[in-house]
């Protein structure tokens, strides 16, 4: 009996090493462990065995048994690894494939352009007014000290639809109508839209653009105000070592009108192809807002005054995109809406 | 406006400052200077030449060959094909390594076999514009005057030794519309003095009122002046008169016709001289034009006149349109032997119209339109006689018929020197203000701590203190205003409850995957109402500009179906499109268009193209029905959205749904219809378009947290056989209202139609959650919900699978 017992240790010893799966294991755990196995069978024959073998005999079988589950449980750790090492294996992959694409679009670059410019005076105190695209005469002009047969008109061809309203060439009306009712308070807005001249559309000219507007109107607001607030403007769009200058120039609605120039911030003033080789570039016009404006809207002009400012986005988004031709803000074309997906700096 | 250097230091002096330096300085201090033009262009070794003779060309019928003197002995033979070539003619010659505009470089060259030693040159080939050529050298080569000297340097002679500065004037600075004008400024800025022309000239005893009574019968025309000058030789005018007009920009004639041009380039005040023969009466008479009455002008078109047109007769016919054009009628020919010289003013308003409907503009119209110096009027009236005597070997006659109603006094602005640093935010001192406005020439008086300035009447454009605040700072020089930001705000920056939620709708979408488009605003007629939510009355343009932009539109879509279009037309596979702006709703005479902000959106080709994977799916109706959902849940309106089926022109009749905000209709969805598809050359497209106003004015309750579920929540589900047509919405809205308050959410989580249903059936798989916060459900009381449900289903007629 003892000699079956070390032969059947040595049989699952050697059936345990050869399995190679943890089934097999199992197998091999249940065949020779498991109720019906052999060295049960031996535990169950130890009846007929004398009272002295007994004990003996016991000890033995234990210490058989004790020794394979040891040795099963080893092996089991062996397998449980080799498996895992085989998952792995399974699950490895080309990492280098590209990932799942999340879908996402993006603004178009002049409302990045317009929000940009909205944000930095919203940060300094401004609110955010909007106007219609239809407006009367009375507003886009009238108001703006730009009376019927004024030859100034001439400089904002009109789409009339009818003898007193039209389309608005300019945010300018939204000043004259905020003026109106802000009733003689103080005024800081901003305010973009889509406005529309007589052009016919190509690289420079397009019938429909967007313009975004500024007013402030207090007391003591002087012109050095103005001067600081596009200085602010100049380094927000085109980075902080723009430096800004004010030419003379005309509007009807300011006086005195100016036009702001920065240093060009291709080659910062050494002249080059964006700057026609002036070193500055023309950027947008302003001014300190006309007495007549400030009285026609009910405000004292000898107490309070005011500035203004006109930017074109397509012009800001032109130079600060290198953007060639003004038509493509229009076209809507994939190719080119897509590129102004990404942050900058 | 083109200022000619060399014309200008007649009148300022500019020695010893260099053309681009001076015209920087012009354009800080406040007339832009667009461009400086070297009339020389470089150009070297063109010189006076001599043509000694002329022979033809014996192989090619339209050259000459000349010889020509280039120099004392130095005799050259160059092959001229200009028909106006002749021996004996001074001309300009460019030599062998000549430079000339454009690139041209003359060589040495044989034509048709005879050798040409250089060019004899036209004005244009010296690079002057055709339309300023005199006519009689229009076709040809330019003739110098007989005294000019073989072998000196032409374009000295012809006035293209100068640099001309084109000045980009805004419509207030109509005082640098002339030459004088241009002075005053320069002479401001360099703080030098101008030298005026002087007039003298002595008048014969025949008196001019003997000749020409002038009676003024409109108030457009408060001054009227007229001389009368005999005895006038016409011919062509002298050299530097043609090349200064030239250089202006304005082309030779004849004497008298060059005189009223210089001066009015010289003056900014437009004169016209009349053939007195001619005018056929001692009378000029200045009055409106009755309504179509017509006058052939001086450019040989008849026009037809508004009776609200000023016009100069003769007593019976008009003689000239005032202050646009003249007359063909009276106009100076070269028989002419007494002219009558007017100098006029004429209201601005009137001559910009009466331009404006003839579409006539001119050099006497565009300044007559911002308002001539009317102390220059009459002062013009007498260079004309003068030179007209001078050059043209007049007899002027003894006085001016006059007719002057004009207030000539200058603008009177008071204005304190704190007021000017108050507004500019600056401190410039009293003395500095005072030289300024000394170089400027204005009149001023320093008194009880007020400026009092008489402003010259040249300067129309200064009437208020801004406007000498202006003055005062543009000649000090923007550079010196300090940089502050404005004082005392109490308002706090920000956007509106609207242009917030604007920016997160803009994120939703662009989220979703689409780009932002803007269109144009204006479309056709056709176009302008189709898809619209609600069609009402369009808005038309007075005067389009084309019928493709003619109406304002009252739908985003059309513009961006062809934007999706114009993308696939471009090998696009997948265009995702959306716009935000205003539709106009609805015009009267009275009222505006009602404009509504919309937010519209386009989809066609691949939605998911993961390439490697094999995943792909084409965009439907549920990929854009999804992106809604999306929008209003992030707005907190789910609950509050609902579509129903409906039909909309252009949209495909299967695949269309209103759009419902708390029952109110508020857009619509849909895929476009086939024939639209084949217009357009799309596949599948899925548009939508929403009121943006409507839905961002929703209000929605605060947001306040929900305690995180503690307990599990149990679901059923339920398969119906439905008829094909049966909304699906229809039955979760059944079992909403059936379930108890257990029943949390109801979802579509299967759809079959196919070969195991019968036909015109599908079947409709439903999941129900079941959930109650304060505790875990017993499965008996899921089943008493999920019973009663089904009850009210089987009650409604559906069948269960």
């Amino acid at each position: 009996m003892e000699q079956q017992l070390k032969q059947l240790e040595q049989e699952a010893l050697a059936k345990l090493q050869a399995a190679s799966n943890l089934k097999e294991l199992n197998d091999v755990r249940v065949a020779y462990l498991g109720k019906k196995g052999p060295i049960t069978d031996l535990l169950k024959g130890m009846g007929k065995l004398s009272p002295e073998e007994r004990p003996k005999m016991g000890a033995l079988v234990n210490a058989v048994r004790e020794n394979v589950t040891a040795q099963l449980e080893q092996r089991a750790v062996v397998l449980e690894e080799q498996a895992i090492q085989e998952q792995l294996e399974k699950e490895s992959i080309d990492v280098t494939l590209p990932g799942r694409p999340v879908r996402s679009g993006n603004r178009h670059p002049l409302t990045r352009v317009v929000e940009e410019i909205e944000d930095l005076f919203v940060s300094m105190g401004y609110t955010i007014a909007e106007g219609t695209e239809v407006e009367r005469d009375y507003y886009n002009f009238e108001a703006l000290n730009l009376p019927k047969g004024h030859p100034a008109r001439d400089m904002q061809d009109t789409f009339y639809i009818t003898e007193e309203t039209l389309l608005r060439t300019h945010t300018s009306p939204v000043q004259a109508r905020t003026m109106e009712a802000k009733k003689g308070e103080p005024i800081r807005i901003i305010s973009p839209g889509k406005v529309f001249r007589r052009d016919n559309d190509d690289a420079t000219h397009s019938h429909q653009f967007m313009q975004i507007e500024g007013l402030v109107v207090g007391e003591n607001i002087r012109m050095s105000d103005l001067k600081g607030t596009l200085d602010k403007l100049a380094k927000k769009m085109f980075g902080n070592d723009r430096e800004i200058r004010l030419r003379p120039s005309f509007f009807p609605f300011t006086e005195p009108s100016v036009e702001m120039d920065i240093s060009c911030f291709k080659c910062g003033g050494s002249g080059c192809n964006v700057c026609k080789q002036t070193g500055w570039i023309e950027i947008l016009g302003a001014g300190m807002v006309h007495p007549n404006v400030l009285e026609m809207a009910g405000y004292d002009s000898k107490k309070v005054s005011g500035f203004a400012f006109g930017i074109g986005a397509e012009r800001i988004a032109m130079l600060k995109y290198g953007v060639d031709d003004i038509r493509h803000f229009y076209t809507n074309d994939s190719r080119f809406l897509s590129q102004f997906h990404r942050t900058e700096g | 406006m083109l200022v000619s250097l060399n014309w200008l230091k007649q009148y300022v002096d500019i020695e010893g400052i260099a053309a681009e330096e001076l015209a920087e300085k012009i354009t800080r201090s406040g007339i832009e200077v667009d461009a400086v033009i070297d009339r020389s262009q470089g150009m070297t070794n063109v010189v006076v030449g001599y043509v000694v003779s002329k022979e033809k060309h014996p192989d090619a019928d339209k050259l000459n060959i000349c010889q020509v003197e280039v120099g004392e002995g130095d005799v050259r033979q160059i092959i001229c094909g200009a028909p106006n070539v002749a021996a004996g003619q001074k001309v300009i010659v460019a030599l062998p390594g000549a430079r000339l505009p454009g690139g041209v470089k003359i060589k040495k060259a044989k034509m048709r076999g005879q050798e040409s030693n250089g060019m004899i040159c036209s004005l244009q080939e010296l690079g002057v514009e055709g339309r300023v050529v005199p006519k009689a050298y229009a076709d040809g080569i330019y003739v110098l005057p007989e005294d000019a000297v073989p072998g000196s340097d032409a374009l000295e002679l012809v006035g293209l030794r100068d640099i001309v500065l084109e000045l980009g004037l805004t419509p207030n600075r109509s005082d640098a519309l002339s030459m004088l004008g241009v002075a005053y400024e320069v002479a401001a800025i360099l703080s030098k003095e101008v030298k005026l022309p002087e007039i003298q000239y002595e008048s014969i005893s025949e008196k001019a009122e003997d000749y020409i009574n002038v009676r003024v019968e409109a108030k457009e025309n408060p001054l009227y002046a007229a001389k009368v000058v005999k005895n006038v030789k016409i011919a062509e005018s002298p050299l530097w008169l043609q090349h200064y007009l030239m250089a202006a920009g304005v082309r030779p004639h004849n004497n008298v016709v060059d005189i009223t041009n210089y001066i009015l380039m010289e003056y900014g005040q437009p004169l016209h001289a009349f053939d007195y023969e001619s005018l056929n009466s001692k009378e000029i008479v200045v009055r409106l034009a009755t309504e179509g009455e017509k006058i052939v002008t001086l450019d040989e078109q008849e026009r037809t006149l508004n009776a609200h047109n000023l016009v100069i007769t003769n007593g019976v016919e008009p003689v000239a349109v005032a202050g646009v054009m003249g007359g063909a009628n009276s106009e100076v020919t070269n028989e002419t032997t007494t002219v009558v010289i007017e100098a006029a003013y004429f209201e601005g308003i009137s001559v910009r119209r009466t331009s404006k409907e003839l579409g006539l503009r001119s050099d006497s119209s565009a300044r007559f339109e911002k308002g001539v110096d009317p102390n220059r009027v009459l002062l013009a009236s007498e260079r004309a006689a003068q030179m007209l005597a001078e050059i043209a070997g007049g007899e002027v006659l003894e006085g001016t018929v006059l007719v002057d109603d004009l207030d000539k006094t200058p603008a009177r602005v008071v204005v304190s020197p704190d007021y000017i640093n108050s507004r500019l935010g600056m401190k410039i001192s009293l003395e500095e203000m005072l030289s300024i406005l000394n170089r400027l020439q204005f009149d001023v008086e320093a008194a009880n701590g007020l400026l009092i300035i008489d402003v010259p009447t040249r300067r129309q454009d200064i009437k208020i203190e801004e406007d000498i605040i202006e003055e005062i700072a543009r000649l000090f020089g923007y550079d010196e205003i300090p940089m502050t930001l404005p004082e005392g705000n109490e308002q706090v920056g920000g956007l509106t409850p609207y242009q917030a939620k604007r920016r997160i709708v803009r994120n939703v979408l662009e989220g979703a995957g689409l780009y932002q488009a803007i269109t144009y605003s204006l479309t056709s007629d056709e176009l302008a109402q189709k898809f619209a939510l609600k069609a009402e009355d369009t808005t038309k343009l007075l005067m389009p500009m084309s019928e493709e932009r003619s109406t304002l539109r009252q739908s985003l879509i059309p513009h961006l179906v062809e934007a999706a279009s114009y993308n696939v037309a471009r090998k696009a596979d997948s265009v995702s499109l959306y716009e935000i702006g205003s539709v106009f709703l609805g015009q009267t005479e009275e009222q505006l268009p009602y404009e509504e902000e919309h937010i519209a959106f386009v989809l066609t080709g691949k939605w998911v193209d993961h390439t490697w994977q094999g995943e792909k799916l084409n965009v439907d109706f549920f990929v854009a029905k999804g992106i809604i959902e999306s929008l209003f849940e992030k707005l907190g309106l789910t609950d509050r959205l609902s579509f129903t089926k409906t039909t909309v022109d252009g949209l495909h009749p299967g695949q269309t749904a209103a759009i419902f905000l708390d029952g109110e209709k508020i857009g619509l969805i849909g895929g476009l219809h086939p024939t639209e598809r084949k217009q357009y050359d799309l596949k599948e497209t899925y548009v939508a378009e929403l009121n943006l106003k409507a839905i961002l004015a929703a209000t929605v309750e605060d947001l306040v947290y929900a305690p995180v579920p503690r307990f599990p929540a149990m679901t059923r589900d339920i398969a119906l056989e439905l008829d094909r047509s049966k909304p699906a919405g229809e039955i979760v809205e059944i079992i909403r209202q059936a379930g108890t308050k257990l029943l949390k959410e109801v979802k579509v989580f299967d759809v079959y139609e196919g070969e195991k249903m019968e036909a015109g059936k599908k079947s409709v798989a439903f999941s129900l959650t079941y959930f109650d916060p304060e505790r875990t459900l017993t499965d008996d009381e899921v089943v008493n919900a999920h019973n009663k449900v089904l009850k009210v289903l089987t009650e409604a007629g559906a069948e269960l699978r």
